[in-house]
């Protein structure tokens, strides 16, 4: 398996505090990786990391082989790689509409068949070109998440890195975009990287996850493990109680 | 027994420019010594619900109902004075998000001192010892610290700890939880939980709990009801939820993703008109 995304010790701090200290992943080619942890843990931090959102100060970051520091990126970087992040209501822009949301990408990256691309990336997520010239306060939660899936996926990306992209939505509106997330991938074969509070979810959506705490990956285990109960960190079998809901004891 | 609270035919409306927009739409339910759970999506009507209870909503909406009474008192048409007196010491309300519904600008121990304050005659010093004993009940391990933080300096599970404080230290009778635990970690979730829960027995309260996650909501209440635009769609037991009966609240159960269950792609819930009617 060749890996599509490498980290090897990684450390991001913040003046004397480190939010990420010698994270180490290798990432397959059209694989879903799952990265759990409270908040504080670090795994929000990895994905600006890794997006260049923020700069890390040590360690090395390759992407399909080629290799990044600190915050540069060049626009090969962005055409393979893209995000969503977790609030609909804050990553889109109040007085763009849909249109001009998904039309800044494309002409950043030189496309020119930007009629197509847009009604097909609306299509895709479910929407239709009657949400073309909408602005986002005119959309509900759950499609304006679709409409930054559609833009992140609108430039074609081989990776995506999802910052708990459904937290913020009701249990009904998750399931639409998980499925729609899942589509995507198989259509597209995509690897994800996938950050979550949620075990169900990552469970559901990854093969692999890392469980992460206090800027340290506290052990890396295969989705089965998690079913099987087979991994060996006290923290991560705290977490998997705290999913089970309530139990008074 | 004579019931804690009684709703019936509860409506809130908004005037809005384009007409009136029913938030809620005629609920009914009456509470006892028991925990009760309101479950729904954003928009169902829950919060409103919760606050129409407790007096707190925007003076621009209407409210309407056959009956809203707390005991024999008639919420309608009480004062506001009196309502006043009520809310804090008979009846509490815990919301969200502690980094939001706490004073920023009041130390934690004086905004619990200043609860105590306004509702019962109490000397200072007596107050005092009686919040840090609050903030002792909820599991804080050094009370005379955090009395003394402001709410910015400390997480977010010690803020709602804090928050629930506040709210039981004058021994209310009704508790209405908006949401306690989904601003808070996974892990500390239960730990807050398990505070509320012991709290809530130990007195013998009423407990409304409001949440959008059905799951925890039966794990943690006696009783369960289901909204969905405004109306209850379904009241039922907790341990009975399998059992359910609207394709709602059943569409709901199913579409949680959970460890172990390989279900590709997820159910969804296919929402009818119908229920809305």
């Amino acid at each position: 398996m060749t890996s599509a995304l490498s980290i090897r010790d990684m450390v991001v701090t913040y003046d004397e505090f480190a939010a990420l200290d010698h994270v180490n992943f290798d990432i397959g080619t059209g694989e879903s990786f799952g990265i759990v942890g409270e908040s504080g843990s670090g795994k929000s931090t990895l994905l600006r990391a890794v997006s260049g959102l923020a700069s890390f100060d040590q360690g090395t970051l390759s992407v399909n082989g080629r290799s990044y520091s600190g915050r540069k990126r060049d626009k090969e970087f962005y055409r393979t790689v893209q995000m969503v992040f977790q609030d609909p209501y804050g990553s889109l822009h109040p007085r763009q509409t849909v249109d001009r949301l998904l039309l800044e990408p494309l002409v950043i990256h030189g496309f020119t068949d930007i009629e197509t691309r847009i009604n097909r990336a609306l299509d895709e997520v479910g929407l239709g070109s009657g949400f073309r010239f909408r602005y986002s306060h005119q959309l509900s939660g759950g499609q304006r998440q679709r409409i930054a899936i559609a833009r992140a996926l609108i430039l074609e990306p081989k990776i995506l890195l999802l910052d708990e992209p459904t937290s913020a939505l009701d249990a009904s509106i998750q399931a639409e975009i998980l499925n729609l997330l899942e589509q995507a991938r198989r259509d597209r074969n995509l690897t994800f990287v996938m950050v979550s509070h949620d075990l169900g979810v990552i469970s559901h959506m990854c093969e692999r996850l890392a469980v992460m705490k206090t800027g340290k990956v506290v052990e890396t285990v295969p989705r089965k493990a998690l079913e099987n109960r087979e991994f060996s960190a006290e923290y991560t079998r705290q977490l998997l109680v705290a999913s089970e809901g309530f139990r008074r004891g | 027994m004579k019931p804690l609270l009684t709703v019936e035919d509860l409506r809130v409306t908004f005037p809005t420019r384009t007409g009136d927009v029913q938030a809620v739409r005629g609920v009914s339910f009456a509470l006892g010594r028991e925990r009760l759970g309101i479950v729904g999506e954003s928009g169902s009507g829950k919060s409103q619900t919760g606050r129409a209870i407790m007096g707190l909503t925007p003076s621009h909406a209407k409210i309407s109902a056959r009956k809203l009474a707390f005991g024999d008192r008639n919420l309608l048409t009480m004062p506001a004075r009196e309502r006043r007196d009520l809310r804090g010491k008979q009846v509490a309300m815990i919301l969200q998000d502690p980094k939001y519904s706490l004073n920023p600008v009041m130390t934690i121990g004086r905004q619990i001192v200043e609860t105590l304050k306004t509702h019962e005659k109490i000397s200072t010093s007596a107050a005092k010892a009686r919040a840090l004993a609050m903030l002792e009940a909820v599991q804080i391990s050094d009370p005379k610290r955090v009395f003394s933080l402001y709410p910015h300096e400390v997480s977010g599970g010690m803020g709602q700890r804090a928050m629930i404080a506040m709210m039981l230290v004058c021994g209310p009778e009704l508790l209405i939880a908006d949401e306690p635990t989904s601003a808070l970690d996974v892990t500390v979730q239960l730990e807050v939980l398990d505070i509320l829960d012991k709290l809530v027995a130990d007195r013998g309260m009423g407990l409304i709990f409001i949440s959008h996650d059905l799951r925890l909501v039966s794990s943690f209440c006696d009783r369960v009801i289901v909204m969905y635009a405004g109306q209850i769609v379904e009241e039922l037991p907790a341990a009975n939820l399998a059992d359910a009966q609207h394709p709602y609240t059943r569409g709901l159960l199913n579409c949680l993703p959970t460890i172990g269950s390989d279900r590709h792609p997820l159910p969804v819930l296919d929402r009818r008109p119908e229920w809305a009617l």
